[in-house]
């Protein structure tokens, strides 16, 4: 539930005290100024580019359109991403939730490093994160786990670029929150698996959410961590990401925005419906 | 004297043996755009032209990268003065997008501005014992060849092994079988020539289907790898074109006519790839595959695009449909 609005006494704390005369005008500017920056810069970041995607999908009609998404490569891939891309926002979401506990609640030499490490798969290109996988989990692995050319790969290598996602949404939501309502749940009786179900997960679940949605995004876009270590075998083991970068490479950019509208289109599902059950955990929790 | 004068001399010259374009020193930035491969070849190639008198005053831009994404990006308005792709159908894209001309091919080497052949690249001593086409689809062997969908390269392999097939006497049929076995021995297929020799080198498969060039160059760049030329194999043709929109095309000519000369034939032919012009390919040792075909016999680009690679239809996207299906059940 948002915080009910602030009543405006013309008092504030910081800054000069607020021109009268001037007060009216400055506030309506501000009040649009910040929105409409806002609002154009995400028009021509997001919604052109996208628009634009959806337009070229339909360029030769819906029946093209539904020709490049029904095509028997295109469903495998689709279908493919879309499970790989569903295991590993789950899995993720309660990985993420054990390395966030530890780096909130616990106290360990490095802890400062460990930390900083979180969000460095974002910095890596991810071709270069495909090749370090499959050098460490393909053939030639010191581990002697050799996942390269299986599904298994995919969902390792998407697991490797969306643990940032996962770690970061429930970190600060976990940093926030009360210790005294875990301490008074257990000085009441509680076991600490009860404390954890009925205390600690309501209070860290929307955050969670947020954050496999996130992962869940970011996975079935992801193209090059995977496409190396997939072995890319058509039908087996080809995402849908490599598969638009297929029908990209023989001229064929309209199938190709029409697999990747389904991609969008999913995803953006998948962030609503997030946002809706985020919606219902935060009234669950006030009521 | 005007440039387009300028330019039909180039053009005049450009034909003939030495870009020995008199009076007339072109000059300016030449910018070259090519798929990927010949890259280091070409830091050699510029190298040499600039110590020519015609290449002196002329400076690069180049942009390399995957040869359909090269093509596409020049069909959708990158700047080209020089266009190298490693096959004639992404040539063909610029002619329907009307940047290049429709006669690009009338040339004494046909367009072409290098050749090579599909190679294999195995273990060091060839463990494997791989010497032939049959040997790739023994049991206990797994290739590697890129996604003939989004490789140039892999349709040249893919093409070479039905190609061969039917150089043994196969009928066509039995070609096609033939693929369907080697695709089944295919452990990965990376998205493009450079990414399967990235698996290749990472330890995957015994055996990498692969430019002789490309292959040439891992080698001597010092990986560990060994080069078995097939007895039977296909002549990869890469064209070369000035974009009839080249902004500097005076320059942009007389560097394709260096590339073309003897001289700049003998840098390609150090740099791995074998020389167009017979002469200058004389005087390499690059080993001769028994039975060695083009893409023309097998019907051309055009034909072949559309029996094979059609996406769903092909006679390839079946075969893939068919091993995946089985395979993913189990």
């Amino acid at each position: 539930m948002s915080p009910p609005p602030a009543v405006d006494l013309g008092v504030r704390p910081d800054g000069p005290i607020p021109n009268p005369f001037a007060h009216g005008l400055r506030r309506s500017v501000g009040r649009w100024a910040g929105p409409g920056l806002a609002v154009t810069y995400l028009s021509l970041l997001v919604v052109l580019p996208l628009a634009a995607l959806v337009s070229k999908a339909f360029t030769s009609g819906f029946g093209a359109f539904w020709q490049a998404v029904s095509q028997p490569e295109a469903v495998a891939a689709l279908k493919l991403t879309l499970i790989a891309s569903l295991i590993v926002a789950t899995f993720n979401a309660l990985a993420g939730l054990v390395i966030a506990w530890v780096l909130v609640r616990d106290d360990f030499r490095g802890k400062q490093a460990v930390n900083a490490m979180i969000d460095l798969p974002f910095a890596l290109p991810t071709v270069v994160a495909g090749l370090t996988l499959l050098s460490l989990y393909g053939p030639d692995s010191i581990f002697h786990l050799n996942v390269a050319d299986t599904k298994i790969g995919i969902v390792v290598a998407l697991a490797f670029v969306t643990l940032p996602f996962s770690v970061r949404s429930v970190q600060p939501v976990l940093a926030e929150l009360d210790r005294e309502v875990e301490e008074a749940a257990s000085s009441l009786g509680a076991t600490s698996s009860v404390v954890l179900r009925r205390v600690i997960l309501p209070g860290i679940a929307p955050a969670m959410l947020a954050g496999a949605g996130l992962a869940f995004a970011r996975a079935v876009g992801e193209f090059g961590s995977v496409v190396l270590i997939s072995g890319n075998l058509p039908f087996k083991t080809e995402v849908a990401s490599s598969w638009i970068y297929s029908l990209s490479q023989s001229d064929q950019l309209s199938a190709a925005a029409a697999v990747s509208v389904v991609l969008v289109v999913v995803a953006l599902l998948v962030l609503v419906a997030i946002g809706l059950l985020r919606r219902r955990f935060d009234i669950g929790e006030s009521v | 004297m005007t440039v387009g004068a300028l330019g039909l001399l180039a053009a005049a010259v450009s034909t003939a043996v030495f870009p020995a374009v008199a009076g007339a020193t072109p000059s300016g930035s030449v910018s070259l755009v090519a798929y990927s491969t010949p890259k280091p070849a070409y830091a050699a190639l510029i190298k040499a032209f600039n110590a020519t008198s015609a290449g002196k005053n002329v400076t690069f831009s180049q942009s390399f990268g995957a040869s359909g994404s090269q093509a596409t990006a020049v069909a959708n308005g990158l700047p080209a003065d020089v266009v190298n792709f490693s096959l004639a159908p992404d040539m063909n894209k610029l002619v329907k997008a009307g940047i290049v001309s429709a006669k690009w091919s009338a040339t004494p080497t046909k367009g072409m501005v290098t050749n090579s052949i599909v190679s294999f690249v195995v273990r060091p001593g060839n463990p494997k014992h791989i010497t032939n086409w049959a040997s790739l689809v023994k049991s206990g062997v797994s290739v590697i060849t890129p996604n003939p969908f989004s490789s140039g390269s892999a349709k040249w392999n893919l093409m070479a092994a039905y190609g061969a097939q039917l150089a043994l006497g196969k009928t066509r049929a039995q070609a096609t079988a033939y693929l369907t076995q080697l695709l089944k021995h295919t452990a990965a297929q990376p998205s493009s020539a450079s990414n399967a020799l990235q698996t290749f080198l990472s330890g995957e498969g015994d055996v990498l289907l692969d430019y002789e060039d490309d292959a040439l160059y891992a080698k001597s760049k010092g990986q560990a790898v060994s080069i078995v030329t097939p007895p039977q194999t296909i002549l990869i043709q890469n064209p070369v074109a000035v974009p009839t929109k080249a902004s500097n095309p005076a320059a942009a000519r007389a560097f394709v006519a260096y590339l073309l000369s003897p001289a700049g034939q003998r840098v390609w032919g150090k740099q791995g790839y074998r020389p167009v012009l017979p002469k200058v390919a004389s005087q390499f040792k690059f080993p001769t595959p028994k039975k060695l075909f083009t893409i023309d016999s097998l019907g051309g680009w055009t034909k072949v695009n559309t029996i094979f690679f059609t996406p769903s239809t092909g006679v390839v996207a079946k075969i893939e449909q068919g091993l995946g299906v089985s395979t993913s059940s189990s």
